[in-house]
């Protein structure tokens, strides 16, 4: 009997390739297709054919550009080493122009007019993709769920490196492209504005970071504890009573008195995750512009407490009286 | 069994990267975590017992030489050419110059500095600059108690045995680059040790401990007013809090309380203590050090063309207090201020005066952080 109890799928089903739902822009699909067992062991195993278009080869076209941009110009600060490029690959980094430029359209390509270059590209390639993900959805008689939450992730891209710089008058005040570079500047930023922690957007986003991982944890652990009475095929028992799902639903609402039903989990769900980066946009985009100092802001409102001194006390020797330089 | 063997081969390499990934990730086990601040406030300081074991080790005093055997007479009455320090007994200078020949120079020797034929001629560089060490060991000791405290330094604190310390720092034009219109580091991103091998700006040293520029980068109101102190400012003094870090061998909040960096009265003691540190090395390297930089060789330069200079390393060498604490100066009085271990109550003494320190000497600056818009 198949099982399902394993992080892999155990049984692959093998039948000539199924073209999809017919009359949904057929024409479009490209690739013929074949079937991979790697991927069969993760997911379904017929790979392709996949719907291109326009706006996907303008998408994966501006991508490149971008993704060129920023690899040459890794590759270029380590003088066209090839073995310190792969070395030093986490350090290396595309920067925004230093803040002297402001908004400068193109500031000099050495001084960050590279990095508003691959922002650019980036920028229109991720834009396309999102059209691409919202006509695909519609062209398969869809809701656009997926666009949209999709939106949400681009809302918070566009307030870090578009919106907020735009509205602190500086391009330097954007993120570089860089795997460790990036995290430096979230740090640094965090620093600057006197702790992100106490930017309630900032607590919200996080709520919404830990809730969509706990709700993904418990959805997929229930779906999966029923697998083996056929609970993964949920959409179909929904309206029944005795099925693997309602077993699921029994022990939610043994265990904690209330549960989710299978189209409302997913609702759960979906809203944590949008408004995780949803949240988390709002409370980058006031820093700077509406608060300067998260931790002096809280104090202000009575959301930071204050504890007992237990070190002597310690004055500023840039304000004390008689202080040597 | 293909199946078996794939399995297999997929678990030992699943196995090999998280192995690899907490490798990377986490130290050595048997850290000691030290709680200084109120319970809950995450003020604490966390040790490897391993790493103390061997630092135990590094950071032992040296025996002190015997006592000299006084007579009375000072050193300049017995010896030539003693510009600085002829005002001390010249049995003590004696045993003075044995002790630095094993703080600076053990292999080296007396002829590191000396010409042996003739101790008195100022042909070697090293005894020029062994001059202006003392003088500056004087001008720490006795106007920059604000840091050293009642401690002080002696040439051990940095030498350790070494003709130059094992820490100093040169002006750092980086790691090669692509000069054309790509790859610009922009000062950073790069793996270096001064920001602790993060992406930070590796010359932190050259804009704060060398020239002037504000090391304060946070907001001190809590709504936008006329602080508009950048994002990559903020790495440079980020990265200059790394070196302090790595110096010193303490976590953030040996000086700082993390939930507000910058506010005086959550912070310790020490954040006012290291506050001076800063201006005493600022102090050193623009009125001591750049003026010795002509006084070495060329192959003393850094990369640049400047000598060396000091920042916290040089003296804390990984530890919160040089040598933890224990103090060299204490055996050796003379080298506390210019006119401490003078021989006293004589008429026709004559001490040389204490050179008032040389005027700054200009510097190229390459890596200035990003100016304020």
């Amino acid at each position: 009997m198949a099982e399902y109890q394993n992080i892999f799928t155990q049984v692959q089903v093998r039948a000539p390739a199924y073209v999809g739902v017919p009359g949904q822009s057929n024409e479009n699909r490209i690739g013929k297709p074949y079937h991979s067992y790697l991927l069969g062991l993760i997911g379904d195993a017929q790979v392709g054919p996949i719907y291109l278009g326009a706006l996907g080869v303008l998408s994966l076209v501006c991508g490149f550009i971008a993704i060129e941009i920023i690899g040459l110009n890794m590759w270029a600060s380590v003088n066209w080493d090839p073995v310190q490029f792969v070395r030093q690959l986490p350090w290396l980094a595309l920067e925004p122009p230093p803040p002297a430029y402001g908004l400068k359209i193109l500031p000099p390509l050495r001084e960050g007019g590279w990095w508003l270059l691959a922002g650019f590209f980036l920028t229109t390639s991720i834009i396309l993709w999102w059209v691409r993900t919202y006509r695909r959805a519609r062209a398969l008689g869809m809701g656009t769920h997926i666009a949209w939450s999709f939106a949400s992730a681009i809302w918070l891209y566009l307030v870090l490196g578009f919106i907020r710089p735009l509205l602190m008058g500086s391009w330097g005040e954007a993120v570089p492209f860089g795997i460790f570079p990036h995290l430096d500047w979230t740090a640094a930023f965090s620093i600057r504005y006197g702790n992100l922690f106490y930017n309630p957007f900032h607590m919200l986003s996080i709520v919404f970071l830990y809730g969509s991982t706990m709700l993904f944890a418990m959805h997929a652990a229930t779906v999966l504890a029923i697998s083996r009475f056929g609970g993964d095929r949920e959409i179909e028992q929904i309206v029944d009573r005795g099925t693997a799902f309602e077993r699921g639903a029994l022990f939610w609402r043994w265990t904690m008195g209330f549960n989710a039903t299978a189209e409302s989990i997913h609702r759960w769900a979906w809203w944590f995750a949008v408004l995780c980066p949803l949240a988390g946009g709002i409370g980058i985009l006031l820093t700077g512009t509406v608060v300067d100092n998260w931790y002096l802001w809280a104090v202000k409102h009575g959301v930071a407490p204050a504890y007992p001194q237990v070190f002597p006390t310690t004055l500023d020797p840039l304000l004390t009286t008689g202080a040597k330089p | 069994m293909k199946q078996m063997k794939f399995r297999l081969g997929m678990a030992l390499a699943g196995v090999a990267v998280v192995g690899i990934g907490l490798a990377l990730t986490f130290q050595r086990p048997h850290a000691d975590v030290v709680q200084r601040g109120f319970r809950g406030t995450g003020m604490d300081q966390v040790f490897n017992k391993q790493d103390l074991a061997v630092k135990a080790y590094a950071n032992q005093l040296p025996a002190a030489e015997p006592a000299a055997d006084l007579t009375g007479v000072p050193a300049s009455q017995v010896y030539q050419n003693v510009k600085v320090l002829g005002n001390i007994d010249a049995a003590e200078l004696t045993r003075l110059m044995t002790a630095m020949t094993t703080w600076v120079a053990p292999k080296q020797g007396c002829a590191y500095c000396h010409n042996l034929n003739n101790l008195a001629s100022d042909e070697l560089y090293t005894k020029v600059v062994a001059r202006r060490m003392i003088q500056m060991v004087w001008h720490i000791n006795s106007d920059w108690k604000t840091h050293v405290a009642g401690t002080g330094v002696t040439c051990y604190t940095c030498h350790r045995g070494q003709p130059v310390p094992a820490y100093v720092w040169f002006n750092n034009p980086g790691p090669p680059q692509a000069l054309g219109e790509l790859g610009n580091r922009a000062g950073q991103n790069a793996p270096t040790l001064a920001p602790g091998l993060a992406s930070l700006p590796y010359d932190p040293f050259t804009p704060f401990l060398e020239q002037n520029n504000d090391i304060r980068v946070i907001s001190t109101s809590a709504l936008p007013d006329t602080d508009h102190t950048s994002i990559k400012q903020t790495e440079w003094t980020y990265s200059l809090m790394m070196h302090f870090s790595n110096s010193l061998g303490v976590n953030c909040t040996f000086c700082h309380n993390t939930r507000s960096f910058a506010q005086w009265d959550q912070s310790t003691p020490q954040r006012a203590t290291a506050w001076y540190g800063i201006r005493m090395v600022r102090d050193l390297n623009q009125n001591v050090l750049a003026g010795l930089r002509d006084v070495l060789p060329a192959h003393r330069w850094g990369p640049l063309g400047d000598g060396p200079k000091v920042n916290c390393a040089t003296c804390h060498q990984g530890v919160y207090k040089p040598l933890y604490g224990g103090s060299t100066l204490k055996d050796y009085q003379e080298l506390a201020s210019s006119t401490s271990g003078a021989v006293p109550a004589s008429p026709d003494d004559a001490p040389a005066p204490n050179t008032p320190p040389a005027a700054p000497a200009p510097a190229t600056q390459p890596d200035a952080p990003a100016p304020k818009p």
